[in-house]
């Protein structure tokens, strides 16, 4: 029994280190000013990280706006139309594969493809497709599991009345999936925020403000990971991690509450 | 009539966005492998694999001490993190009032979401510190696997606490009802019937640490050598990849794609025995 | 009751050698037999011999499922269903379906009754707002309804829920209604007042019930199908005649036993 209680009391320990830790050293110098400045680069990581949650926006709304036609298309794809054959299985058994490969072979894809041999270079566009792939076998998989999560009976009743796939997918499936298909778009947002390595060798370093497609950029997550190894202004690190955890902490309660709006709806008693 | 029209045309688009995920999908194992082979084929298989030496600017390009790298610190987390985790998701699903769970599974699930980042920076700010006091200059393996084994306690413990759950209640009120206690049910009953969920847990959580890359760069040292203690740096597979392609070029690029590929095949390896392991565990619940 | 009083005049099935599969299952053998117009026929016999595979024959819910075969001639009014021509979207329209348990749709009373005519196209307020009315009026469910029209279906009761659907299917206007154990998962009050329902419906409509209830079957229809299972497990016609013949005089031994509960 004590080890039992050890082992979670242990974990609790590591979680309120990780997190408290970077918390408590990073809150402090969370000013209105250090959201608002570039960073001043340097030994001693002057400014702030303006530049870089422009950058992080900016990526991110790239990539949702890819990933999430052609990840609910697909989804929709294999959870309705897709015939029961080889090749279907062939399509799934790719997306499983794929959700289990590091990012960082997502970033030697993207560096071969999109920096190198289509010529974008070090930009947002590169970091963003590189994205969309990396993130594409988790949008499938979760909006496919909204989707076949809604009882059998809603797609009789609806095609009994007379109506045509497709209506019976956009006016019933679909409306009825959509907490769930939001769940998952809210997902693919936070682990965008969240990745690094894909992005080290796709984005470029550039701290400047980005001002087209083609421009490079840093993600705050990038951003912590230039201000560790290249400066000593580990405040600054911890200040932008801080940023980090919180906005992750914000996503994580967003999603957990919109699950449970789902189960409710499905349940009858939204 | 339009509304057939338009089922039509949904038809086709929704067709065409499940052949594009597909051609992705095909494109990234080309493009790799495209990139990767012609190193296998230029440095050859065995020399690649087992070389001791990588000096790309001598044309040496051997990434075992890379692949010790990555072992080693894998291995050092999972020792950490195998007995905690398990210990944590007997907790989660058997132990704890129902108040715990509440606040702890939760914090379990933040915890996945932190990126890898912070945890290389706490190591780095905190563990590296600490690990120079006993000996080297902190940039360790050591440091490295205690930072990997908090990324992979998450991974653990939230599958291992779902397969322990996942146990039928009439194997645990066998064992009470023949006078077993709490913990001889847990130890005896509930985590063998688990065993192969739990199994693979901490294979996906090998292939997560396998995997990582950015975190292992802040504090494991990225020396290319053979870690003899765990004071000693190293360098991981995952870690001279993102090091190295921004200026690689020719042979060296193509050595470090190669390197992909080695990844690549082993997470799938590590994967399918997971999936496999976890199917087995479920259809021997089913046949009982 | 008279069974042809011509007040609708369409809706009449026929099938003539009707067989089902399932891949390499068979799951009907050989069905034959006309469903007349305007009148309720049941259909009856012990559990698993293809009554709702059947049923689901008859406005083609079954071309849902993977490897399904139908042979013979199956026609509605003279026209055969399973023909390559056939636009499937409108048979459907044209012969709704009831399903064992409620399904209503997760939106208002209202959207649920609606949904149909506006995938047909029709998006007028005022005129959907008379199809809901006179739907519900139909299905007996209006004066417990009319002032929460905006309310989820999902908070009625079950028997409210299952005349909900019925009000559904009659807002797209079909000839034939299909029903698959409508009242299984009622309460009796409640079935009853779907029987009711049911006799009051077929002076416009064609209805085709499943039900497992004999007495249910001898109360509410016309005619009366007996199916049962061969040895190899296809479901096969036995004996079909008016209720009245198929209760009191069954020509079929088997038919007589199921209907004095010797079996099933």
């Amino acid at each position: 029994m004590v080890y039992i209680w050890g082992g979670g009391f242990i974990t609790v320990l590591i979680l309120l280190v990780v997190i408290g830790y970077v918390l408590v050293q990073g809150i402090p110098s969370i000013t209105l000013d250090f959201l608002l400045t570039p960073p001043g680069g340097g030994l001693s990581g002057e400014g702030g990280i303006s530049t870089v949650i422009v950058s992080t926006f900016y990526l991110v709304v790239v990539t949702i706006v890819i990933l999430v036609p052609i990840g609910l298309g697909a989804a929709i794809y294999l959870a309705e139309y897709a015939p029961d054959n080889r090749l279907t299985r062939l399509i799934r058994y790719g997306v499983e594969t794929l959700a289990g490969v590091p990012s960082i072979i997502f970033g030697l894809f993207g560096f071969a493809l999109f920096v190198t041999a289509l010529h974008f270079n070090f930009s947002i566009l590169s970091g963003a497709l590189t994205l969309v792939c990396l993130l594409l076998p988790t949008m499938i998989r979760t909006s496919e599991e909204a989707i076949k999560s809604v009882p059998y009976a809603h797609r009789e009743g609806a095609l009994a009345l007379g109506v045509t796939r497709w209506q019976m997918v956009s006016r019933v499936l679909l409306p009825t999936a959509l907490p769930g298909i939001v769940t998952a778009i809210i997902l693919c947002i936070g682990r965008a925020i969240e990745e690094t390595a894909c992005l080290y060798v796709t984005l470029g370093g550039s701290a400047a403000m980005p001002s087209s497609l083609l421009s490079g950029g840093r993600t705050l997550s990038l951003h912590v990971f230039y201000l560790a190894m290249e400066t000593r202004a580990f405040d600054k690190a911890m200040a932008t991690g801080a940023v980090l955890i919180i906005t992750i902490i914000a996503i994580n309660t967003l999603t957990n509450w919109l699950s449970y709006r789902f189960q409710k709806r499905m349940r009858g008693t939204a | 009539m339009t509304r057939y029209f338009t089922d039509r045309l949904a038809k086709y688009i929704v067709s065409i966005s499940g052949a594009v995920s597909f051609v992705i999908l095909l494109a990234i194992a080309v493009f790799i492998l495209k990139d990767g082979l012609p190193a296998f084929k230029e440095i050859g298989v065995f020399d690649f694999l087992f070389g001791t030496v990588w000096r790309p600017g001598q044309e040496q390009y051997g990434i075992l001490t890379m692949i010790v790298g990555s072992v080693v610190v894998t291995i050092g987390s999972l020792i950490l993190a195998v007995p905690l985790g398990i210990a944590c998701a007997i907790l989660l699903a058997e132990v704890a009032p129902f108040k715990v769970r509440q606040v702890l599974r939760p914090c379990v699930e933040l915890l996945v979401g932190i990126p890898s980042v912070v945890y290389g920076l706490v190591g780095l700010v905190l563990l590296v510190p600490a690990v120079r006091e006993i000996g080297g200059n902190g940039f360790s393996v050591l440091a490295a696997s205690i930072v990997l084994m908090a990324m992979v306690l998450p991974t653990i413990i939230s599958i291992s606490e779902d397969s322990i759950r996942a146990v039928p209640p009439s194997y645990k009120e066998g064992a009470l009802a023949i006078g077993a206690t709490h913990w001889q049910t847990i130890r005896q009953v509930l985590l063998p019937a688990a065993k192969s969920g739990i199994g693979a847990s901490i294979v996906l959580g090998m292939g997560r640490a396998v995997g990582e890359t950015m975190a292992m760069i802040m504090v494991i040292g990225n020396s290319i050598v053979f870690p003899k203690t765990p004071l000693d740096p190293a360098r991981t597979l995952t870690g001279n990849i993102a090091v190295e392609i921004n200026y690689a070029t020719g042979v060296h690029e193509s050595a470090l794609f190669a390197t992909g590929i080695v990844l690549f095949i082993f997470i799938l390896a590590l994967n399918s025995i997971a999936v496999i392991s976890l199917k087995r565990g479920t259809h021997a619940q089913t046949l009982t | 009751m008279t069974i042809y009083n011509g007040a609708c005049d369409c809706g009449k099935i026929s099938a003539k050698g009707v067989n089902l599969h399932y891949g390499s299952f068979q799951a009907l053998r050989n069905i034959t037999l006309e469903i007349p117009q305007c009148a309720i026929t049941a259909i009856i016999g012990p559990s698993g011999c293809g009554k709702s595979s059947f049923l689901r024959l008859l406005n083609r819910m079954n071309d849902i499922i993977n490897g399904v075969r139908v042979e013979g001639v199956l026609q509605l009014d003279g026209v055969s269903i399973y023909d390559k021509y056939v636009n499937v979207v409108d048979l459907r329209k044209r012969v709704g379906m009831v399903f064992q348990k409620p399904n209503p749709f997760p939106m208002s009373i209202f959207d649920n009754i609606a949904f149909g005519p506006r995938q047909h196209g029709i998006n007028n307020r005022k005129v959907l707002e008379e199809i809901v009315e006179r739907s519900l009026r139909h299905a007996a469910l209006w004066d417990e309804v009319s002032d929460k029209l905006g309310q989820s279906a999902l908070a009625l009761s079950g028997g409210q829920q299952q005349r909900l659907c019925i009000a559904r299917v009659l807002a797209v206007e079909p000839e034939v209604i299909l029903m698959d154990e409508p009242c299984s998962a009622l309460d009796p009050i409640a079935t009853l007042r779907i029987e009711d329902l049911m006799r009051a419906l077929t002076k416009d409509y064609t209805i085709v019930i499943v039900t497992h209830n004999m007495q249910q079957a001898a109360r509410v229809s016309d005619m009366a199908a007996f199916f049962m299972m061969e040895e190899d497990r296809a479901g096969m016609l036995v004996e079909y005649g008016s209720t009245s013949q198929i209760f009191t005089k069954p020509r079929d031994k088997r038919t007589e036993d199921y209907i004095t509960g010797r079996f099933g």
